[in-house]
């Protein structure tokens, strides 16, 4: 499979990264590079193969549903760009 | 008289411990030889001198009082993708400007609770995406080997490139790092030094920045076996803070060293032989061969047919994984923004200027392999690969194998802008990418060096939870190879 240039400008507004025509241009060819290094992968038998979830056989570890850890709501924003009365601030996205 | 910095872990302990040594002129020694050799190297991004001095005056105090613990007044580098508190962590990107995390990763917490001194944050590839520390937001690391006759620099391999490149020159007495496709493994290898991989889920990954979760495992880079395994017993822990880690006891690995291997059963896999592979390499396999056996191991021929899938399967798992763990960097909770128009234009200003080239590559690849319709045809596919990955492993174990030796790179080091087309870099994890894929222990240690005097490793691969192994059979070859020096042109 490959992918064209609408494509990649369309999976860089998925991935919310802003490019322009010369970067769109460029990233084609290398993502298509990558996509046919990977086909390689066509070639492997994978019927009735259990895909891998975990590198090591343990059930989830699981805790009570309960508070565990908090109340430090200044430490949190502490590194945000904009904060304001321990929020962090973003432009406005409603109307 | 040796210098102090070209002290091992195990030898400054000794000394520390006789008290022939104080921690603090230990670490001075490092930080005033970080201060003149630094530049040369890029291999620090910030030194925590105030750290450094305070932690090894406790240590003083702590032996004074018959209170050593294990790794006291040790001074370690940390690469920059640890959470240290109130100290640079920026996983060298430019995304992450300014963060000082208000809280402490497990590793590097077991590691000061075990008496340890940070010297500081150490320079890597942006967010552990690179195989030559060329991606660093921080510039480009140095290694400390040069080819014979020449003053070309080369790369220290990557990504944890500041690492290996530290411990080499001696700006620290060991490191940690981290490995997703072969981020320890390939630097040691490329600097003459040894790095091991542990199994996944044997160190918490809870604090260090993630890649992709289900290949990242933490470990260290050092100058020798024994130090790999003093420092493991450290940094590995059983952490509910981390799911993925698991309830297993952590061993006194250094029991491991030094131990016969008489009678263990070594696979050496043919599918590691690889077109275009420099005859030095084949010839290292071969001499690593012969060194064990001469050492009692019985040496048997495995096949792991599914070695070739590893790669194109890594570059599905890593940046699909990679996107959604990337997806946190928004301008929103830490680090860079750059303001837009609205807020979808504030995120794509934002990871526009923030990642580089090979970490939007990587978000890319990942983004479009998950996007709608296509998780099957990649994803889910690429993870059934993986199920026969470890399967292979599995049947080598089964078989009676104890450890498997291989090549740790297919070459030796290069200089910076001489690999420029992204899948050719990607080559380099070839070797070392299985062990992440089955989630299995692996480890480098220096073998010889090239025609042109550079260092290249062998790398033995473990069963799962079984790193004393690889640490009983590494000495061995440590043993049999002897320890490489860079020749030092930094500090005349």
């Amino acid at each position: 499979m490959s992918v064209d240039l609408n494509t990649v400008k369309r999976v860089a507004r998925l991935a919310r990264i802003k490019v322009d025509d010369a970067q769109a241009e460029k990233m084609t060819g290398e993502l298509n590079a990558i996509l046919g290094f990977v086909e390689q992968l066509d070639e492997v038998n994978i019927d009735g193969v259990e895909p891998m979830t975990s590198v090591v056989e343990q059930s989830m570890k699981k805790r009570s549903d309960g508070k565990t850890d908090g109340d430090y709501a200044d430490t949190i924003v502490k590194n945000a760009p904009v904060s304001e009365d321990n929020f962090f601030m973003v432009p406005k996205v409603v109307e | 008289m040796t210098k102090l910095v070209d002290l091992t872990i195990a030898e400054a302990r000794e000394k520390l411990a006789a008290r022939e040594i104080s921690a603090t002129e230990l670490t001075e020694a490092y930080l005033s030889e970080i201060e003149t050799a630094n530049a040369a190297f890029n291999a620090y991004i910030t030194v925590t001198g105030d750290i450094a001095r305070e932690q090894a005056k406790a240590s003083d105090a702590k032996i004074a009082a018959g209170e050593a613990r294990p790794l006291e007044g040790i001074p370690l580098g940390i690469k920059d993708l640890y959470a240290t508190k109130g100290v640079h962590t920026q996983a060298c990107s430019h995304i992450l400007d300014g963060f000082k995390p208000e809280y402490e990763s497990t590793v590097t917490q077991n590691l000061w609770n075990d008496g340890a001194v940070m010297l500081g944050k150490l320079n890597m590839d942006e967010f552990a995406m690179g195989s030559s520390n060329e991606t660093s937001f921080y510039g480009n690391v140095v290694n400390p080997w040069r080819r014979k006759g020449s003053d070309t620099a080369l790369v220290p391999g990557g990504s944890s490139g500041g690492s290996a490149s530290a411990v080499a020159a001696h700006l620290c007495a060991a490191a940690t790092a981290s490995d997703t496709g072969g981020s320890i493994r390939q630097p040691a290898a490329l600097t003459g030094t040894v790095g091991i991989k542990p199994t996944y889920g044997r160190c918490s990954r809870w604090g260090m920045v993630a890649f992709a979760s289900s290949l990242d495992q933490a470990g260290p880079i050092g100058r020798t076996v024994r130090d790999n395994a003093i420092l493991l017993k450290s940094m590995a822990s059983v952490d509910a803070k981390d799911t993925t880690s698991v309830d297993a006891p952590v061993p006194d690995y250094e029991s491991f060293v030094g131990k016969s291997i008489k009678g263990m059963k070594i696979g050496i896999p043919k599918e590691y032989r690889v077109d275009g592979m420099p005859e030095v390499i084949d010839q290292l396999w071969q001499q690593g061969i012969e060194w064990l056996k001469d050492a009692g191991a019985e040496i048997v021929e495995i096949s792991l047919p599914h070695t070739k899938y590893a790669l194109p399967a890594y570059y599905i798992v890593a940046p699909a994984e990679a996107s959604s763990n990337l997806a946190r960097y928004d301008g929103v909770r830490y680090g860079l923004r750059v303001p837009g128009n609205d807020i979808v234009e504030m995120y794509e200003n934002t990871r526009a200027v923030g990642f580089g080239d090979e970490v939007k590559r990587r978000v890319m690849i990942g983004t479009y392999v998950l996007s709608a319709g296509y998780y099957d045809a990649y994803y889910l596919k690429a993870q059934k690969v993986r199920t026969l990955i470890k399967r292979d492993f599995d049947l080598a174990w089964e078989n009676g194998v104890d450890a498997i030796l291989t090549p740790t790179t297919p070459d030796a080091a290069f200089a910076p802008g001489e690999i420029t087309d992204p899948v050719t870099m990607y080559l380099n994890d070839i070797f070392t990418v299985t062990a992440n894929m089955a989630g299995v222990p692996g480890i480098s240690i220096p073998a010889g060096l090239n025609k042109d005097g550079l260092p290249l490793g062998l790398q033995l691969i473990g069963k799962p939870f079984d790193e004393g192994t690889l640490f009983q059979v590494g000495e061995v070859i440590e043993q049999a190879a002897g320890t490489f020096k860079p020749e030092n042109w930094w500090s005349k």
